[in-house]
């Protein structure tokens, strides 16, 4: 648990609190608000995430040697599972990473079936991309 | 008032579903399974597989028997002069393709194949790579704002040079029934060949292939209550004979050389590789199922219950419908909240409704839309399944909002 990024230890801490859907979804709309902003040209047809059923854009950096994430979606709690998602890979190395468990960490939040193959969401999508972008 | 389905104790999975805290409104996409298709499919299986067409033994003998007895009760159903007026294929999207290839021969470069604006990808894009293969022009038709194809806009549009017209005859986003008759005595008139997917629309009510006049006539047995894995090509007699044969194999062949081959005609020509047996014989038992019912009391509550779907909707704010759908389903949006949150929300609350582009993205672009949500009603859903959704859709806009 110590070696969490600060932010996924409030995501842990806040749904942890929020055992039902409806807690959940607002909590999720909250964190969407965390978002960092993406410029309009960041909001680009190569950084759009395809296979989502809202529009979402993927940009990652690299400082340092650790990766740094922002995320966009028109749709509010798609903003949500991007900024939990966020919370736990931002400022991590490509090998952290790359052994990250994300279907773990969505689980820990009760967020399991979010990840479920048949949804449309797109976060699957959205793993995808940043493995390829990490890769 | 309250609307119970009499039918509903006829599918167990409602049941099931029930229990689980899931109230099924999807039944557009597919639909849940009555008893007695359960049945025939355990039946089947337990006494005894066979290939059909091929063996002279009493088990091929007795599947064989089966599946054309199922061709027999699919003819009936839609009142086609005669079973070998059947195809089976494996969906109806493949019996679309079964066409888009057999009849390719007689699309030549500049020609015009039609369709219409609001045609879910299966009946889209065989005909557009059709187009493409063979230098040809796709035409779309243009709908009005109810949904429906706009018929001043076709008589401009069908033209000598239309080779075919293929139509949906209910839209699965817009729930319009289509002006076939017109459509179709455009197209003739014309000396095209016509094709209506009937993915939709035959699952409301029963349709006449003496009366409706198509050349080709397409359903989906599982949105039909029948099983997954099977489609229905009807094609008129005559109109069969245009086809060329484009799968091969299996007992399809009539004679077969090295370098040679010579095929059956319709419908065998044209079921390469073993069938879908079970499921051909699982249809078979859903349309036994099915001709036992009242329609006209399947029809009434259809009708009752879509009125309810749409003054619900009516009665709450910003919910916009798509179209002026007439039966089985609404589509709508909600002003200021994104499709995909809707359908997160109801999703939670154990609502199975549809959230996206419906496989239709070029009718959602068209109307301006990136997604809707969607419900659809099968023959088994009541009232209580619409209170429960329209009670989830109140608290999934409160959160929204």
């Amino acid at each position: 648990m110590s070696d969490l990024p600060q932010a996924a230890g409030e995501a842990l801490e806040a749904f942890a609190q929020a055992p039902g859907w409806e807690q959940r979804a607002r909590l999720l709309m909250q964190w969407g608000e965390r978002l960092e902003p993406l410029d309009e040209d960041e909001r680009s047809e190569t950084n759009q995430v395809s296979g989502c059923e809202s529009r979402v854009w993927l940009v990652g950096e690299r400082q340092d040697g650790c990766w740094h994430f922002r995320a966009a979606s028109d749709a509010r709690l798609i903003r949500g599972l991007l900024a939990v998602l966020l919370a736990r890979v931002n400022g991590l190395d490509a090998d952290k990473l790359a052994q990250m468990d994300m279907a773990d960490w969505f689980a820990s939040l009760g967020l399991s079936r979010q990840l479920s193959p048949s949804r449309s969401n797109g976060m699957n999508a959205v793993l995808q991309r940043m493995r390829e972008l990490t890769g | 008032m309250a609307l119970f389905s009499p039918w509903r104790a006829d599918f167990p999975a409602l049941a099931v579903l029930e229990a689980q805290g899931q109230t099924y409104l999807d039944s557009a996409a597919t639909a849940q399974k009555p008893q007695a298709l359960i049945d025939a499919l355990g039946g089947y299986y337990t006494c005894g597989t066979a290939n059909v067409h091929r063996a002279q033994h009493q088990p091929a003998e007795r599947a064989t028997r089966a599946y054309e007895d199922s061709r027999i009760k699919v003819a009936k159903w839609l009142n086609a002069a005669s079973p070998a007026e059947i195809v089976f294929t494996r969906g109806a999207t493949e019996a679309l393709n079964l066409l888009a290839y057999g009849l390719e021969h007689l699309i030549g470069a500049g020609d015009e194949i039609i369709i219409s604006a609001l045609e879910h990808h299966a009946n889209l894009l065989p005909w557009q790579q059709l187009a493409k293969r063979r230098n040809a022009r796709l035409q779309v038709l243009p709908i009005d704002t109810a949904g429906r194809i706009d018929l001043a806009a076709a008589a401009a549009l069908v033209g000598p040079r239309t080779r075919l017209l293929a139509v949906s005859q209910l839209s699965n986003v817009l729930g319009g029934w289509q002006p076939l008759d017109d459509l179709l005595h455009l197209a003739k008139t014309q000396g095209a060949l016509t094709i209506v997917d009937g993915a939709q629309g035959v699952v409301h009510g029963r349709h006449d292939m003496t009366t409706l006049g198509c050349d080709f006539y397409v359903l989906s047995s599982h949105k039909l209550y029948g099983p997954d894995g099977v489609g229905v090509l009807y094609g008129r007699g005559e109109s069969l004979l245009q086809l060329h044969h484009w799968q091969f194999g299996g007992e399809m062949v009539r004679i077969a050389d090295y370098q040679h081959a010579e095929f059956h005609a319709a419908p065998l020509g044209f079921e390469a590789g073993t069938p879908p047996i079970s499921g051909v014989i699982g249809l078979g038992a859903t349309l036994d199922y099915l001709a036992g019912l009242d329609v006209a009391a399947v029809e009434r509550h259809e009708r009752a219950l879509h009125d309810q779907l749409l003054a619900g909707l009516a009665a709450r704010n910003g919910v916009r419908l798509l179209g002026s759908p007439q039966v089985a389903l609404a589509s709508f949006v909600v002003e200021g909240v994104h499709h995909s949150d809707l359908g997160h929300l109801l999703t939670e609350q154990g609502i199975a409704v549809r959230s996206g582009n419906h496989c239709a993205m070029p009718l959602m672009k068209h109307l301006g839309l990136d997604g809707a949500t969607r419900v659809s009603l099968g023959l088994y859903n009541d009232s209580a399944d619409l209170e429960r959704f329209f009670s989830a859709l109140d608290q999934a806009l409160e959160l929204l909002r």
